[in-house]
């Protein structure tokens, strides 16, 4: 089968018909994945920190070290997560945090080693912008940082901070963290020394399709050379609580009282602002489009996730037709997308009945897609 | 039957029978059938997706009825039942009314430049054309005090269209004032009443309807009521609640009910397919309730339906209601993702800006309670149709097609 060209998702991003788009996608999955199982992790999201010199624009969670709700999870509380993720039947902790100016490798490495020793549970942790981090405070490489977290216990690694791979939006969306080169300088690595990571997008922000498509093709060129990536999860801003969403009035009001919205971007760009004003989250139409075309353009990853958190268990049941094969992780606890105001509360079981009700073979997977339950 | 000799069918413009439709609904080829749907639609109503400004007024909870998968109703005296005095209506009318011309012509002033659709670019009224009005079967209030209501706000605001009272408040308004269906009726539309909503349908089928209304009135005494309403002048809609007891088959056979009647009246305007919200309703406690007419056991009722069932009813409503001008992607019960969804599957309606809708948010309903004009308009375009401010018949409203009756 020839292999989608860039000028030829293009077209199909800007002009397909939506439907037909979503058969296509729709076959490939069913090529992939002939059985009609539709997989998911038992696993929770832990957030270590909330304590990020970033400062994201589309991010609601991160806090300022001084902020009265910033937080840095102590280990009794992390045991504590811990303990019930095992006891719900979970396999994996998430470690995410922010970017915290006082924790050193040294910190992480505690971390992982002690967990590890108490627990028998997969980490899935530290996305590129927080390698990179560790690696710049301890002077040392990429590949030399991922090699000691890895023998202190990190299992794999997530494909956040990937956000749109363009360098001119994230200048404009997260003008402070790591760019596209380096992002994928981490998941190369990692992928070398034996880590498989994920890969996520964010979209419907301030991108255009074009970036989109490159977004795609460097995750297609990269797995062409590595095969490390195990799934991609494209998701839609969420521009709740951001500063991303705020009118600039509104934001220029609100830095009076805040202190977190103060930092603005250094250079404002007056074209970011106007878009601002009147930016309308990503639909519906738009998920499943771009869903479809990551489906049908990355022939080389095996697994393409439904993202529930953001879209909703509907949504997500609607996707299993537009090229998912996975509905991602029960999330027994997220932070991130729920502080920019969506919740979607789903116990284990509703998952399952989810997938069934769309008419799919649920199973329970590990981080490397193998599944470890069936006849849910 | 294989769906191709269907797709042909519906190519040619035929009409489909019940075995047709019930093999779309055992088919899992949604891309076929939304295709078709969408086909179907586009030869109703163009590329056109309509929407209304609208305010809900839900003027008691307090039901003798007390459906199991209702979670609003509550008997009198129980704890959160509530009435509205018509004082109180006119109120949340007249403060809505000026909350929203605000925060619209806010809109306004940062949307326009957007709005590619002529009937919308020049549209500056900026507050809702419809007010829409269904409560619980109240034990002590008397018929007057409905035909008072509808006096008083018509005089209060001359220019709103009632749309009011599901076929089973006027089935009691017909008991409590001792009188016929069609006098009844004809009181109320003499006091104010310009047209129907298409509530209490639910699911004709008897058995299924015992199950989780056995108070309300029967699907054939439902039908009744609107049959009268058109043959009294008064336009109606018409629902169906689906993703609880019933099968397939119900769903047909609901279908080919209000197909028959329509063949017959011309009546219904839009079709509006419901899908069923467990939170908080009888039907989805898990103590053995016994349904008191039938003493058959309730069945528990936990789940939402899904995403994929949502668009395949209301595709294959477009494709078997040939007669209905209009297919309802209701956005309160669907969520607005799937109701944007559902414009690619045969739905040309998202109804309305909905101020204060209360009924599907007591079970659950995951989507929000306010739509404001320039998210409706930008879920319509990002569905690749026109969207089109309508009022109450489905007239645009607009400069260029104002006051032109609708020829869809």
């Amino acid at each position: 089968m020839n292999r989608t060209t860039k000028k030829e998702a293009l077209t199909l991003l800007k002009s397909a018909d939506l439907l037909g788009l979503g058969q296509m996608a729709d076959n490939v999955r069913k090529r992939l994945h002939p059985k009609g199982i539709v997989s998911f992790i038992i696993d929770r999201n832990i957030n270590y920190t909330n304590v990020c010199i970033n400062r994201c624009k589309f991010c609601a969670f991160y806090r300022d070290k001084n902020d009265p709700e910033a937080y840095v999870l102590s280990k009794r509380q992390l045991y504590n997560k811990i303990k019930e993720t095992i006891a719900l039947g979970g396999t994996q902790i998430l470690i995410q945090g922010g970017l915290h100016p006082e924790l050193d490798i040294n910190y992480y490495v505690d971390l992982l080693k002690t967990v590890k020793a108490k627990f028998p549970i997969h980490i899935h942790g530290f996305s590129p912008p927080e390698i990179c981090y560790m690696a710049d405070i301890a002077g040392l490489t990429i590949k030399r940082t991922l090699q000691i977290l890895n023998e202190a216990g990190l299992d794999s690694i997530p494909g956040g901070g990937a956000e749109i791979l363009s360098d001119r939006i994230r200048e404009k969306i997260s003008p402070k963290k790591i760019g596209k080169d380096r992002w994928l300088e981490v998941m190369e690595q990692a992928h070398r020394i034996g880590i498989k990571t994920t890969a996520t997008m964010m979209f419907g922000s301030i991108e255009e399709p074009e970036d989109i498509i490159e977004h795609l093709d460097t995750i297609r060129k990269l797995q062409e050379k590595t095969n490390g990536f195990t799934a991609f999860i494209p998701w839609s801003f969420q521009p709740g609580n951001t500063e991303l969403s705020q009118k600039s009035e509104v934001r220029s009001q609100k830095s009076k009282k805040n202190s977190k919205l103060k930092i603005q971007n250094s250079k404002p760009n007056s074209s970011l602002v106007t878009r601002h004003s009147s930016l309308q989250p990503a639909t519906a139409a738009d998920y499943l489009r771009v869903l479809a075309l990551s489906r049908i353009y990355l022939d080389n990853v095996p697994n393409i996730q439904a993202s529930w958190v953001t879209q909703g268990i509907k949504m997500a049941q609607v996707a299993l037709r537009f090229g998912a094969n996975d509905f991602g992780s029960t999330m027994i606890e997220e932070n991130v997308v729920a502080a920019a105001g969506v919740k979607h509360r789903v116990s284990i079981n509703d998952i399952i009945t989810s997938i069934k009700a769309a008419g799919f073979k649920p199973a329970q997977r590990d981080m490397y897609y193998n599944i470890i339950k069936r006849d849910l | 039957m294989s769906l191709k000799k269907i797709e042909k069918k519906v190519i040619a413009g035929r009409r489909l029978t019940k075995d047709d439709a019930l093999a779309f609904f055992e088919s899992d080829d949604i891309f076929t059938i939304g295709r078709l749907a969408n086909i179907a639609a586009g030869r109703k109503n163009g590329k056109n997706a309509y929407f209304i400004q609208n305010h809900h007024i839900n003027p008691t909870n307090i039901c003798v009825n007390r459906c199991k998968f209702c979670a609003f109703s509550r008997s009198k005296g129980e704890k959160g039942a509530y009435e509205l005095s018509i004082r109180e209506i006119i109120k949340k009318l007249k403060t809505q009314r000026s909350a929203v011309s605000g925060q619209q012509s806010e809109k306004l002033k940062t949307q326009n430049s957007k709005f590619r659709t002529k009937f919308v670019t020049h549209h500056s009224s900026p507050s809702y054309t419809e007010v829409h009005i269904v409560g619980g079967l109240h034990p002590d209030w008397p018929f007057e005090y409905y035909l008072e209501m509808l006096k008083k706000i018509k005089t209060n605001f001359p220019n709103i269209h009632i749309k009011a009272f599901t076929a089973v408040e006027i089935d009691y308004f017909s008991k409590i004032s001792e009188q016929g269906i069609t006098d009844t009726l004809k009181e109320l539309k003499k006091a104010g009443l310009d047209s129907m909503p298409g509530g209490g349908a639910e699911i004709f089928n008897t058995q299924a309807r015992n199950k989780i209304c056995p108070e309300k009135i029967t699907g054939k005494e439902w039908l009744n009521v609107m049959e009268k309403a058109h043959n009294a002048g008064i336009k109606t809609n018409a629902t169906m609640l689906y993703g609880h007891l019933e099968t397939y088959k119900h769903r047909v056979e609901h279908m080919l009910r209000l197909r028959e009647l329509q063949d017959r009246t011309g009546g219904f305007q839009a079709f509006i397919p419901l899908a069923f919200h467990p939170m908080n309703t009888e039907l989805s406690q898990k103590s053995e309730v016994r349904s008191q007419k039938s003493n058959l056991p309730i069945p528990n009722l936990n789940r939402y339906t899904s995403g994929i069932d949502d668009l395949k009813t209301i595709a294959i409503a477009r494709l078997f209601l040939d007669n209905f001008p209009h297919i309802k992607a209701y956005w309160i019960m669907l969520g607005e993702k799937i109701a944007q969804l559902a414009l690619m599957f045969g739905a040309d309606d998202l109804d309305g800006t909905i101020i204060e809708e209360k009924i599907t948010h007591s079970a659950g309903a995951l989507s929000g309670t306010v739509m404001t004009r320039a998210q409706l308009i930008n879920l319509i375009e990002k569905a690749g149709k026109v969207p089109v401010e309508r009022d109450s018949f489905y007239r645009p409203i607009g400069a260029t097609l104002r006051g032109r009756p609708n020829k869809l």
